[in-house]
C-alpha cells in the first residue's frame, strides 16, 4: 500500500459505479442551470448527457433529465444533494437498466451523397423511427430517436455512406403506463 | 396610495424587520445608496471594518456567539471577492450568514463595468443560496427569504447582490410573508418509531459512545440541556468534535475529550472499540473518522442530523434520524424516562466493565506534555489561561494551527456558544475578527482570540476596528515563529524539509500594540506567566499578548493520516517510556 504523503488519508475500496439518470424539476430561472451543472463539477460528480427545457410555463418548472455515473452511495448523494438546493422541487432517479421506465436521445444526421447513399442511410436507420427533414439532389437530413448506445452505433455506420455532421439531444426520460414519477 | 420606498430603503425595512441591530461591512461605489440610508436607522448599527475578509469573520463571530444570523454588507467587485473566504468558512461551518452586496447598474452588467465582478457566479458554490435582483418588486421578498434560508434547516451562509440602480428604484413595501415555503425541504422527518429502535439500541449496548458535533451548538442551548440530560440518563460516555464543544461541559467525568486527529486517547480508542455509536449533529469529518476502512469496525451506528445529505456520506449508518438535535433530543429523553418509570431496570450496569476500560485509556493522560520552567510550554499557557480565566463566563475564539488544537485540547468549555473556530474550512486568520464580532454581540464579556503569530498577521488590520469601537478583546498569541502545524507535519511526514514555514522578519508585537493604540504585553517566561496574564485580563480595552513559546513543540496525541483510531501517536513522555530516547521526534 502506497503510504500517504499528505494530510489525508488515501482512498481504499472503490465500488463499481452503474449508470443512473436524474430527473430534477426546478424553478425556471436565471442560473437554475448553473447550480445543478455546478453541484455535479463541484463534487466531482460525472454527466454523460443533459437535457432541460420548461414543461410548465404557468408554474415556470423546468425539467432537467441528467444521466450520469456513480455507485450507489455517491448516486444518494447526488440525489440529497440536488434536493437541498433552494429551486429544486423534486428530484427522481433509476438505473439505466430499469425496465419501468422509457429513456430517448435524438439525432440529427446530415448526409452529403448521391440519392442511393441517403436511401441507404434511411435503410440503416429504420428500427429508430428516420424522418427526413431537409432533401436536396446531394444531402438530406435525418432525425432518429434512439438509445445513446443505439445512436453511437448509428453514427459510425452511416460515416461510409457520407455522414459529414451530427447533432444529438441529451436523454429525456418518462414512466411506462399511468405512474409518474414521484 | 402607499409610499414608495428606494431599493436602499427597503433594505434597511427588512433588515429592521428581521430585527438586525449590528451590520460589519466597508463602504465601496456599487453600495453608496444603502451607506446614505444608514443614517436613518438608528436601530442598526453598522461596524466598519478594514477588510471584506474581516467583515465576514466578524459575522460568524456574532453569529456563533449569539445564534442570530450575521449580516455583511460590502460593495462589488473586490468587496465581494475579498468575502468569499468568509462565505466559504461559514459554509462548511454551517454559521448562518447574510451578505449583501453591491452591484453595477444592471445595464452595465456583463460589460466588465468598474468594479463588476460575476458575484452570484463566483459565491454559488460556497453560499447555500444567493440571489442577483434585477426587479426592484422582488427585493424584500428575496431579502425576507435570505434569512429564511440561512437560518432554518443547516444554518448557511446566503448573498443578495443588488445593483445599484435597483438601490436608487423606487416601489411599494411588502411585509415580511409569515408563510413557509419549504419546497418539501421538510428538516423534522423523523418518527416515533426511529426514536423506539434508538432506545431499543440503547438498553442492549454494552459498549456505547457518543460523539456529538456543531449540530447541537446550532440547534441552540435548549439542544445542549437536551444532551446533557441524555448523557445523564444514560450514564454514557461521551466525546465531542470540535465543533461541538461547550455542548457538553467540558470538565465532567462523563466527557472524553475531543476526537479525532489531535483527539484523547480515550475518546478515539472509545471511538474505535465501541458497539454503539450514537453521532449526533456530526458529520463524520475526514478530521474525525481517520482511516474509514477501519473506522468504529464493530459498531452499530446512529446519526442524529438535520441535513439528509450528511447521512452515509462517509460513513455507512445503521440508523439516521434526520431532524433538528433539540427536538429530537427531547423526544428521547421523554422516552428513555417514560420507559424508566415502567421498569426501574436501567443499563448502567450493562456499560460498568467498558468503563472501567476507559478509564485505563484515561491513565495514559494523552495531553500531557513535558513542562519546562525556562521556556513557556504553549500547553502550559493555554492551562494557565483557563485557570484564570474560567470562573468568567469567557468567550474565546481561534485561528488554525497548533494552537487551536492546543486550545481545544486544554481549554474547558462549559457552555454553548463560548467557543468559535473555523473548522471545516480551516481558515487563517480567522480568530481576531471572529473575537470583534464576539465582542459586539457580548460587550461586557471577556472575549480571548487564542492565536498563532502566522495566523493572526493574516488579519492583523481588524485591531484598528477593535480600537475603534472600543471592544477589549485579548489577542492572545502563542508566538512560536513557526507555521507550527505547517512544520510539524513537514516534520512528520517530508523529512524536516523546514520550507517555508519559519516566521522570518516577524513584526515587533510590542510596538504593533503600540501603532495601533492598544495595550501589548510580552511574556517569555514561566514564571510571569500568570501575572502578565491576570494584567491582560484586568486590562480595559484591546490587548495584543506575545507569549513567546517553545518553538520546537509538537502537538499531541495525534492519528496520523491514513491510520484508525487506535493507532495513535501519542506525546514525548509516552514515547520515552516506551524507549525510544532522542529519536522522538524522528520517530513520529
Amino acid at each position: 500500500m502506497p503510504k500517504s504523503k499528505s494530510a489525508y488519508s488515501i482512498p481504499t475500496k472503490k465500488q463499481k459505479p452503474d449508470t443512473y439518470i436524474f430527473v430534477v424539476w426546478v424553478d425556471n430561472e436565471s442560473g437554475v442551470l448553473a447550480r445543478v451543472v455546478g453541484l455535479f463539477s463541484g463534487r466531482g460528480y460525472n454527466i454523460e448527457s443533459l437535457a432541460v427545457a420548461e414543461v410548465d410555463a404557468i408554474k415556470n418548472i423546468s425539467r432537467i433529465t441528467i444521466v450520469t455515473t456513480g455507485t450507489p452511495q455517491v448516486i444518494d448523494q447526488i440525489r440529497l444533494q440536488l434536493t437541498k438546493l433552494v429551486p429544486v422541487h423534486k428530484v427522481a432517479e433509476f438505473k439505466r437498466e430499469d425496465k419501468s421506465v422509457i429513456f430517448k436521445e435524438m439525432a440529427l444526421f446530415k448526409i452529403v451523397g448521391k440519392k442511393t447513399k441517403i436511401e441507404k442511410c434511411l435503410n440503416a436507420c429504420k428500427k429508430f423511427n428516420p424522418i427526413i427533414l431537409d432533401e436536396t439532389k446531394t444531402s438530406a437530413v435525418i432525425q432518429i430517436t434512439a438509445l445513446r448506445r443505439e445512436i453511437d452505433v448509428m453514427n459510425k455506420k452511416l460515416k461510409p455512406l457520407g455522414l459529414i455532421s451530427t447533432s444529438r439531444t441529451g436523454a429525456v426520460a418518462m414512466t411506462r403506463g399511468a405512474k409518474i414519477f414521484n | 396610495m402607499p409610499k414608495l420606498l428606494t431599493g436602499a430603503e427597503i433594505v434597511f425595512k427588512c433588515l429592521e424587520d428581521q430585527k438586525v441591530e449590528h451590520i460589519f461591512g466597508y463602504p465601496g461605489g456599487a453600495v453608496l445608496p444603502i451607506y446614505d440610508e444608514l443614517k436613518n436607522h438608528p436601530s442598526i448599527k453598522h461596524i466598519l471594518v478594514r477588510h471584506e475578509q474581516g467583515a465576514g469573520h466578524a459575522a460568524e463571530g456574532y453569529a456563533r456567539s449569539s445564534g442570530k444570523p450575521g449580516v455583511v454588507l460590502v460593495t462589488s467587485g473586490p468587496g465581494a471577492t475579498n468575502v468569499v473566504t468568509a462565505l466559504t468558512d461559514a459554509y462548511m461551518d454551517s454559521v448562518p450568514l447574510v451578505c449583501i452586496s453591491g452591484q453595477v447598474p444592471t445595464h452595465l452588467i456583463g460589460t466588465d463595468a468598474f468594479q463588476e465582478c460575476d458575484t452570484t457566479g463566483i459565491t454559488r458554490p460556497c453560499t447555500k443560496h444567493n440571489w442577483l435582483v434585477k426587479d426592484i418588486n422582488d427585493l424584500s421578498k428575496v431579502i425576507h427569504e435570505a434569512f429564511r434560508v440561512a437560518t432554518t434547516g443547516r444554518p448557511g451562509p446566503v448573498l443578495i447582490d443588488i445593483p445599484k440602480d435597483i438601490q436608487f428604484a423606487k416601489t411599494k413595501y411588502k411585509k415580511l410573508n409569515k408563510e413557509i415555503k419549504l419546497n418539501g425541504k421538510s428538516h423534522n422527518k423523523f418518527s416515533q418509531n426511529q426514536i423506539d429502535e434508538l432506545v431499543k439500541l440503547l438498553s442492549k449496548a454494552k459498549k456505547p459512545i457518543i460523539y456529538s458535533g456543531g449540530g447541537v451548538i446550532n440547534s441552540g442551548p435548549k439542544a445542549s440541556n437536551a444532551l446533557r440530560e441524555f448523557v445523564e440518563l444514560t450514564g454514557f460516555p461521551i466525546t465531542s468534535t470540535l465543533q461541538g464543544l461547550g455542548a457538553y461541559p467540558g470538565d465532567d467525568n462523563q466527557f472524553l475529550g475531543m476526537l479525532g486527529m489531535h483527539g484523547t486517547y480515550e475518546a478515539n480508542n472509545a471511538m474505535h472499540d465501541c458497539d454503539l455509536l450514537i453521532n449526533i449533529g456530526a458529520r463524520f469529518d475526514d478530521r474525525i473518522t481517520g482511516k474509514i476502512d477501519e473506522f468504529s469496525p464493530n459498531s452499530k451506528k446512529v446519526h442524529i442530523d438535520i441535513d439528509p445529505s450528511s447521512i452515509n456520506k462517509i460513513i455507512k449508518v445503521d440508523l439516521a434520524i434526520v431532524g433538528d438535535v433539540s427536538s429530537v433530543m427531547s423526544k428521547i429523553n421523554k422516552t428513555i424516562t417514560k420507559r424508566k418509570n415502567g421498569h426501574s431496570k436501567s443499563n448502567k450496569s450493562n456499560i460498568a466493565k467498558w468503563w472501567e476500560q476507559i478509564e485505563k485509556w484515561r491513565e495514559k493522560n494523552s495531553l500531557n506534555f513535558i513542562n519546562s520552567d525556562e521556556s513557556i510550554k504553549p500547553q502550559h499557557a493555554v492551562q494557565r489561561l483557563y485557570e484564570l480565566t474560567k470562573n468568567k463566563d469567557t468567550y474565546v475564539t481561534t485561528e488554525v494551527g497548533q494552537h487551536q488544537m492546543w486550545a481545544a485540547q486544554h481549554y474547558k468549555f462549559n457552555k454553548p456558544n463560548r467557543w468559535m473556530t473555523s473548522g471545516g474550512l480551516g481558515t487563517m486568520g480567522y480568530g481576531l475578527p471572529a473575537a470583534v464580532g464576539v465582542q459586539i454581540a457580548h460587550p461586557d464579556k471577556l472575549v480571548i482570540d487564542i492565536a498563532g503569530e502566522a495566523s493572526v498577521l493574516m488579519t492583523m488590520q481588524e485591531m484598528s476596528t477593535a480600537v475603534q469601537y472600543n471592544l477589549p478583546i485579548k489577542i492572545f498569541i502563542l508566538n512560536n515563529q513557526y507555521m507550527g502545524m505547517v512544520r510539524q507535519w513537514q516534520e512528520l511526514l517530508h523529512e524536516k524539509n523546514y520550507s517555508e514555514s519559519y516566521s522570518e522578519a516577524l513584526p515587533d508585537f510590542m510596538k504593533m500594540a503600540d501603532a495601533y493604540g492598544c495595550k501589548g504585553i510580552k511574556a517569555d517566561n514561566p514564571r510571569d506567566l500568570d501575572d502578565k496574564i491576570q494584567e491582560m485580563i484586568d486590562y480595559n480595552g484591546p490587548v495584543i499578548f506575545d507569549c513567546h513559546v517553545d518553538p520546537n513543540e509538537n502537538c499531541f496525541p495525534m492519528i496520523p493520516s491514513g491510520k484508525p483510531h487506535n493507532q495513535m501517536i501519542l506525546g514525548p513522555n509516552d514515547q520515552e517510556e516506551n524507549k525510544i530516547k532522542g529519536k522522538g521526534k524522528a520517530l513520529v
